[in-house]
């Protein structure tokens, strides 16, 4: 009869499991510790060589050596920020609509799948159709407003990015809403208010910070993501403030040109944009779950 | 359960292992770079599987990818249309790269204009609508060398490549020996600061988007225009003739003399009737083969298949719109095959 | 003042709220639909038997079809599962058995910072760990890197799946004398067997359309390929290739590659639900 206490066994195989587990969990801090110093290691030249003006410097000229990365940080950020502000409206409605109104039922059950399939489907599917069905739309709209009709650039990286992160926010706040106590509603019920009052008043103001987290992971996803931009947003690496012109971001720089960096800096400034990248999502990442496990979904 | 789990893929991860080492015999080169002759290798590397059971990888990445992943050693070959500079062969002082010339081709102007007639271009003219000066297809400048033509007044939308390709390096060079603003501003390189234009990754991707944006317009190799049925400019060369580009003017550019390691521009050629906007694409690979523990038999597979391709693969590049190699660049070819050595020894005797 | 908060307002307000957020949920079906009709209408026509068959033909010729591509696949998702699968489980049942120490808070950290890591940055650490050293592109880096993305989903849904049991069942066994840690892998694991499974179907899923992480480890090959140390292409690597070119055969080859792709991942999505629904934990 096995009496011992369990942690203090010194039966062989339960230290041999205990043993295996601990090393699992080990193996995973050295993942994470050996993709920083991998990930710094590696920028380290680009960082001596240019300092804080990498960030700053917009020129980026292989031949000359010189590397600035803000054109693709002010890409990675316009497109983001953009993808955001279209997915919140849509976002928010879908939330609405499967946390109050209909949170069961054969509508209910539509949506959700509608959802979990765009969710799903590959970002390289999303930037081949786009590629195709999205921008000659584009293009026809910008042909008819007289402005150069590209058909890929900002706007519709922008677009796509969107219709790609909808799912995440949509789902996170759709468990936030469903957190809100029914007491709370329905004591605003009870003094007359309407389900949109409620909506306004009691329940969102209470899901606040779950809705937000989620829009913060989907933005967080925005930043990171690769393909579906880098096939429609144009590849010129110019800061430009129209939305129709095309650009560049961090991401598909680093896609382009990663294979082709010849030398030693050309690379370490590439795995510069890397780390800012993971730096970037990183923090966005930890912030979001951190308020996600302060509101315990 | 748990246990039988483990067995059970510890057993297939095992069986794989051992299937593909023994599958590894199936004598197998991966090389990589440029896209300015991958419809040839394509179809070369397809043929020479057939007839010889040799399983070539090509992945069209750009040259500057190509000369890149030679240098890393993760490839067998790499291909590329710009040759290394000086600076680039100091990149690797111990082992020196040889060029082997495969085929000649032609970087062409293509565009998407109504009715896609063949405009004739001058240098002029290409130099200032890729600085961006000239901005409407109807300007003067590009009318005045078109005058029987109704040009459309449809803004010039460029396009250039995204990644590091040797077909920029080609046109760039092209514009740097007939522009001194060309040179001031841009210069000739792999990746180029340019100063308009979308960019598009590989010769694919921008006769790809040339083909779906009107008034857009863009240089590729000559196959790429061809196959998918689009216009081709006809370039004024140095001698004042406006050439079409066709294997017979690109074959009339390399009449010039071929330096010992071949490593030649022949953009804005003398040649009278020559393209000029032409030049030799290249596979390289290091002198000496045995690095990282290669093989004796990868190394030898390697220079029969490049010795293949020299000879008998030649056949296939007039079909595909690529020059032939002149018989002075064939004789260069086996001279420098003949002089990859493993372990110091010439693998071809 | 009276119309303004008169109640047929509010009513009118509630009302017009609601038909809004109705109109924009099914407004975001919209592009669902034209993303299926697109690579339906377009991707039906080309798979047949040969499709799947085949491998692709040079440049400019028509026909081929995607046999390398799906072997690819095949392979990297087994290379990836066997890296994942058991690290994976291993570090769920940890963190369910530990909750509260330094070496779970940390372990967690870095499962939840390697869940947002950009795929493109994956790529490139394998890129410096695997395919330099190994002086050679291959299979192995590209599964390696698909690991490293499956590892937190299966983290993740191990632990949540074991914390749904309730702690009497462990008691139990152990009251009867069972060692820990075959508590741990013959009572409790296997209650959470649907949740493990569904997580690796999530992970397979999310991993199966993957490219970015694959442009400079597994790298593509025209040809099929079974050793794992050489490279291989994968769908949606061919995609990505073929999509931006300007042939017609090779977007007609990348629409159906697409539709074999989105069919494999919507079967996973059902098989996840079929098992959900079979195995659910249920006490």
């Amino acid at each position: 009869m096995n009496t011992k206490n369990i942690y203090n066994s010194k039966n062989f195989a339960d230290k041999f499991n205990s043993a295996l587990y601990f090393l699992s969990a080990f193996l995973i801090i050295v993942l994470f510790a050996a993709i920083c110093v991998t990930l710094t290691v590696f920028s380290l030249q680009s960082i001596k060589t240019f300092g804080l003006s990498f960030l700053t410097a917009s020129l980026w000229d292989p031949v000359a050596g010189k590397f600035g990365a803000l054109t693709y940080i002010y890409g990675t950020v316009l497109t983001s920020t953009l993808a955001l502000l279209l997915s919140i409206p849509f976002a928010f409605s879908v939330i609405v609509f499967l946390g109050e109104y209909y949170t069961e039922g054969i509508l209910s059950n539509i949506l959700k799948s509608a959802v979990e399939l765009l969710a799903g489907i590959p970002s390289v599917i999303y930037g081949f159709w786009a590629l195709y069905a999205l921008v000659p739309i584009i293009r026809k709209f910008e042909m008819a407003f007289e402005i150069p009709p590209y058909g890929v650039g900002i706007l519709t990286a922008a677009i796509v990015l969107a219709i790609m992160i909808i799912p995440y926010s949509a789902s996170i706040g759709r468990e936030a809403i469903q957190l809100v106590p029914s007491e709370l509603k329905e004591s605003a019920y009870a003094l007359g208010a309407t389900q949109y009052e409620v909506l306004r008043y009691v329940t969102v103001p209470y899901a606040r910070s779950g809705i937000f987290a989620g829009i913060l992971l989907s933005l967080g996803r925005a930043v990171g993501e690769t393909m579906a931009v880098t096939m429609v947003i144009g590849n010129v690496n110019k800061i430009s403030l129209n939305i129709f012109a095309p650009g560049n971001t961090m991401a598909s720089v680093i896609a382009n040109q990663f294979s082709e960096a010849c030398d030693k800096l050309y690379i370490s400034s590439l795995v510069e944009i890397g780390l800012v990248l993971f730096v970037i999502t990183g923090v966005i990442n930890v912030i979001g779950k951190y308020i996600l496990k302060k509101i315990s979904i | 359960m748990f246990k039988k789990m483990v067995i059970a893929s510890v057993a297939v991860f095992l069986c794989t292992v051992f299937f593909s080492s023994v599958y590894a015999q199936n004598k197998e080169l991966m090389g990589a770079g440029a896209t300015f002759p991958y419809p040839l290798y394509s179809k070369m590397f397809d043929v020479y599987k057939q007839e010889y059971n040799v399983t070539v990888n090509y992945q069209a990445i750009g040259s500057g990818g190509g000369i890149q992943q030679l240098m890393n050693k993760t490839v067998d070959f790499g291909a590329t249309d710009a040759f290394l500079s000086e600076k680039e062969m100091e990149q690797s002082p111990d082992n020196s790269i040889v060029h082997i010339p495969v085929c000649l081709g032609a970087v062409v102007v293509t565009y998407n204009i109504p009715g896609n007639p063949a405009l004739q271009m001058t240098p002029e003219v290409l130099e200032e609508i890729f600085l961006g000066t000239i901005k409407k297809w109807n300007d003067t400048k590009i009318q005045a060398v078109n005058p029987q033509i109704k040009l459309p007044s449809t803004n010039i939308t460029v396009v250039t490549r995204s990644d590091g390709s040797g077909t920029t390096f080609i046109f760039t060079d092209y514009l740097t020996k007939v522009s001194t603003q060309w040179a001031k501003t841009v210069g000739t390189g792999k990746s180029v600061n340019f100063p308009v234009g979308l960019g598009a990754k590989g010769n694919a991707g921008v006769a790809g988007m040339i083909k779906v944006t009107p008034g857009s317009i863009g240089y590729v190799e000559l196959i790429y225009a061809l196959q998918n049925k689009m216009a081709v400019g006809i370039v004024k060369n140095k001698s004042g003739s406006y050439i079409k580009p066709t294997l017979e003017s690109v074959s009339a550019a390399a009449a010039v003399k071929i330096p010992d390691d071949t490593r030649v521009s022949l953009t804005n050629t003398d040649a009278p009737q020559g393209y000029p906007i032409s030049s030799f694409t290249w596979i390289i690979l290091f002198k000496e083969q045995n690095y990282n523990s290669r093989s004796k038999d990868t190394a030898k597979t390697l220079v029969e298949a490049l010795w293949w391709i020299a000879h008998q693969g030649q056949k296939y590049a007039a079909p595909l719109e690529y020059s032939p190699l002149p018989k002075s660049a064939v004789e260069q070819s086996e001279k420098l095959l003949k002089s990859i050595t493993y372990n110091g020894t010439p693998i071809l005797k | 003042m009276t119309i303004i908060n008169g109640v047929s307002y509010r009513v009118f307000k509630d009302h017009l709220f609601k038909i809004t957020t109705i109109i924009a949920s099914f407004l975001l079906l919209v592009p669902l639909i034209l993303i299926l009709f697109y690579i339906i209408k377009n991707g039906i026509s080309t798979i047949n038997w040969e499709f799947i068959i085949n491998m692709p033909k040079p440049v400019g010729e028509s026909g081929g079809g995607i046999a390398n591509a799906i072997v690819g696949t095949f392979m990297l998702i087994g290379i990836a599962s066997f890296c994942a699968i058991p690290l994976g489980i291993l570090v769920g049942i940890f963190l369910y058995d530990h909750k509260s120490s330094i070496l779970s808070w940390w372990t967690r950290f870095s499962v939840e910072v390697l869940q947002g890591v950009p795929s493109i940055v994956i790529g490139i650490l394998a890129y410096t760990w695997i395919v330099i050293p190994n002086g050679s592109f291959s299979a192995l880096s590209g599964g390696i890197a698909l690991g490293i993305m499956m590892l937190p989903i299966i983290v993740k849904s191990t632990e949540e799946t074991l914390n749904l049991i309730p702690n009497h069942l462990k008691e139990a066994s152990l009251a009867l004398g069972v060692p820990y840690y075959k508590t741990l892998l013959k009572v409790i694991v296997p209650c959470a067997m649907s949740g493990i499974v569904t997580g690796i179907l999530i992970g397979i899923a999310r991993i199966v359309g993957e490219t970015a992480p694959l442009l400079f480890t597994a790298f593509g090959n025209q040809f099929i390929n079974y050793n794992i140390l050489k490279p291989v292409n994968s769908l949606p690597l061919m995609i990505f290739n073929y999509a931006a070119s300007p042939y017609e055969d090779w977007h007609k080859i990348a629409w159906g590659a697409s539709f074999f792709l989105v069919a494999v991942v919507f079967i996973l999505n059902v098989i996840t639900k079929l098992v959900v629904r079979r195995w659910k934990v249920q006490f």
